[in-house]
């Protein structure tokens, strides 16, 4: 790369206006000067440097970097020297926002931070507000229940996208097409109990939204048995697949003294040996009294991370069909007693698709002053949560996801922080992926599964 | 530890509320007149105080490990004073136990030798820094900008332990805890960007969310929220942050 430019040509020169630009060479021509700022600074840098270094911007627009994630690599030849990663491109101020919005609508707003485990973020900042309320005993067991349940649908759910994902990145389709298959069974059944496949909003501070609809139970049931031969169809492409193999056994290699340095969880973490699981380590939501296996394999690589987010999906399917059998024993309401705090109905889908209750209707609007008073300062006003902070925390598919609550006595939240496991996770990059090769970079980052959404929030 | 422990007893606790805030009115409506009649009304916002002994649950070890490995650390140096409670109490400003959960407010020339002491004490362990989070009280005068770490012991089954720094506006450092905790690198960097709280000691507190060149700290309170109005039906919907609301 010959960079010498001499710019102490032009320095003197005039800059005209594009108007008079004419031919350069002629002898009285104006010419447009590159000098300036900081322009010799810059020249005189590229040269000193080795010709073999380049700085490659991977991302943000890039199909394989998991959405807007930018990588700043520095190569020599095909080897990342160094890499760094640049994040905020899609930063929302959804935690801003939540400052201006009643703690119920604060549900709507978290769950769209990482879009493909709305149900974790649900769960975390409901158990923040009904740990500030001094609640978090009265929550009917069927809730609970039915929270562990969507939970686990949605731990599946995440999980293979991130092998779908990750699967297309390397090159294999058919991983890609089987895991987003299978996931569209689950999210019909997030459809048929929320209304909505994603971005439910249906964990609400104390209880959910609306009781499982008629026939749930069953359709749940049916997609079990569906759902285990697709994973073992999955099972199968990835398990000993040499080419799998090959690009993913000793990739993103991070050990137990990394992860920890770097506050690492999830299945990264548990990809060193480390049994560390929230949901076992501090239960929440009854995880206690389930039945599963933390899954744990120690080669800290890439390959691994993949086996053990393949083994947690079986777990997460034991861990649905014990709710399953609850939740057939279990009757009950599924929203806390305090009225104060409670939605004023249960809100079902009708059959013109609209979310109504026609009895709630009619008390309020023909027989109930009060009941009429009472819903509208509960949905405009909303509920007082008293002064204090709170920290919860869930184990979502990807790690440790906490909530943070700040609470001024208002109805709105003082200050909502998320920690989100991604952003956390991401800090990794630098230690992963030095001194490996460019395609390398790709399979760590996967192996992370960061979800953009959840980053930068 | 039973001497140090009647050391950090001694003293008389004040566990009075504390008050961050001030609340006006009734119904928080701030724009227009005010037609309730509560617009007169004013309440103190009061967060929990600080908490008496026991502490319950394995709080009380936390503190009294705490206070023993800070006296070590302590008496190491050349300016150690050898009374054993003393660098505790001077690191320590309040303890507080609320709704489960332990907060220890470091005064923030401490920060540094805490966060050595929390993590590397085998008793105490908090291996991972989880999150730093900012929590911006402008009516709190000289203490108007909190950092909020959680941490968490792997060792010790999950123990999770809060610590709370606080910096006035004016002179907004706390130290940096990524030389104890390199996780807190871009934790840090966060806080940094939305509320402004310069890291001193971070490697590199750059802005992570907002664009470099970015003007002011977002989620400070003073910041607006910003929004356009919204037409629908011939009526206008204002931005969120100007809408009546109840506070």
């Amino acid at each position: 790369m010959s960079t010498h430019i001499d710019h102490t040509t032009y320095q003197d020169r005039e800059v005209l206006e594009g108007d008079d630009v004419y031919a350069a060479g002629e002898p009285d021509a104006p010419t447009f000067t590159v000098s300036g700022g900081d322009w010799g600074d810059l020249v005189d840098e590229a040269t000193a440097l080795h010709e073999e270094r380049i700085v490659v911007n991977m991302g943000p627009q890039h199909p394989s970097t998991h959405g807007v994630l930018r990588l700043i690599l520095e190569l020599d030849g095909e080897s990342v020297t160094e890499a760094r990663a640049g994040i905020g491109y899609l930063h929302t101020g959804i935690e801003k926002n939540m400052e201006f919005r009643t703690w119920v609508q604060g549900v709507t707003l978290c769950t769209r931070m990482d879009y493909l485990t709305p149900m974790f973020q649900e769960a975390a900042y409901c158990l923040a507000i009904e740990k500030l309320l001094g609640i978090t005993d009265d929550i009917p067991e069927r809730a609970t229940i039915i929270r562990v349940l969507m939970m686990e649908l949605t731990r599946i759910n995440s999980h293979l996208v991130c092998l779908g994902t990750g699967g297309m990145e390397m090159g294999a389709t058919t991983v890609m097409t089987v895991g987003f298959r299978e996931r569209e069974r689950i999210l019909r059944v997030f459809e048929a109990v929320s209304g909505l496949r994603m971005n439910m909003a249906y964990i609400r501070p104390g209880g959910v939204a609306q009781d499982l609809p008629e026939g749930a139970l069953d359709q749940i049931a049916a997609i079990i048995p569906e759902l285990r031969a697709g994973l073992h169809e999955l099972e199968m492409l990835l398990k000993e697949n040499p080419l799998l193999k090959g690009r993913t056994v000793g990739v993103g290699y991070l050990d137990l003294t990394g992860c920890v340095a770097l506050g690492i969880t999830g299945p990264v973490l548990r990809s060193t040996g480390l049994p560390h699981d929230l949901r076992k380590s501090n239960p929440y939501c009854g995880y206690e009294t389930y039945d599963f296996e933390v899954i744990t394999r120690t080669g800290c690589d890439a390959y691994d991370r993949l086996m053990i987010r393949i083994t947690e999906m079986y777990e997460s399917l034991k861990i649905v069909e014990q709710t399953l059998e609850r939740l057939r024993r279990v009757e009950g309401p599924v929203m806390v007693a305090d009225k104060k705090i409670a939605w004023p109905a249960q809100l079902a889908i009708g059959s013109d698709g609209q979310g109504n209750s026609l009895d709630h209707i009619r008390e309020i609007m023909g027989t109930s002053m009060e009941a009429l008073i009472h819903h509208f300062k509960l949905v405009t006003e909303g509920f007082r949560v008293p002064p204090g902070q709170a920290y919860a925390a869930v184990e979502s598919p990807k790690g440790e996801l906490g909530v943070h609550l700040v609470s001024d006595g208002g109805t709105r939240p003082y200050r909502a922080h998320f920690r989100d496991p991604s952003f956390n996770n991401l800090q990794a990059v630098a230690a992963m992926c030095e001194g490996g090769m460019v395609a390398d970079v790709i399979v760590a980052v996967a192996s992370i599964d960061p979800v953009m959404g959840g980053v930068d929030r | 530890m039973s001497e140090d422990q009647e050391l950090v007893r001694q003293g008389d606790v004040d566990t009075a509320p504390v008050q961050i805030g001030e609340r006006r009115g009734m119904f928080g409506a701030t724009k227009g007149a005010d037609t309730t009649g509560y617009g007169g009304l004013q309440a103190p916002i009061l967060f929990p105080g600080a908490a008496e002994r026991p502490y319950g649950s394995y709080f009380d070890a936390i503190v009294d490990t705490l206070a023993a490995a800070l006296d070590r650390a302590d008496n190491g140096t050349a300016k150690g004073s050898g009374s054993s409670g003393a660098a505790y109490a001077a690191a320590v400003e309040r303890v507080v136990v609320d709704r489960g959960e332990l907060t220890l407010f470091v005064r923030r020339e401490h920060l540094p030798a805490v966060a050595r002491a929390l993590r590397d004490d085998p008793a105490l362990r908090f291996e991972m820094c989880l999150s730093v989070s900012g929590v911006h009280y402008p009516q709190e005068a000289g203490r108007e900008l909190h950092a909020v770490y959680h941490l968490t012991s792997l060792t010790h089954g999950g123990r999770r332990l809060r610590l709370e720094v606080t910096a006035p506006e004016g002179d907004a450092h706390i130290p940096s805890v990524v030389a104890t905790w390199p996780g807190a690198d871009w934790h840090e960097r966060e806080t940094w960007d939305m509320f402004g709280i310069i890291f001193d000691g971070h490697p590199s507190l750059t802005r992570i969310l907002m664009p470099d060149d970015w003007p002011g700290h977002p989620q400070r309170k003073d910041y607006p929220l910003g929004g356009i109005p919204v037409e629908y039906k011939g009526g206008t919907v204002p931005p969120p942050d100007q809408r009546r609301a109840y506070n």
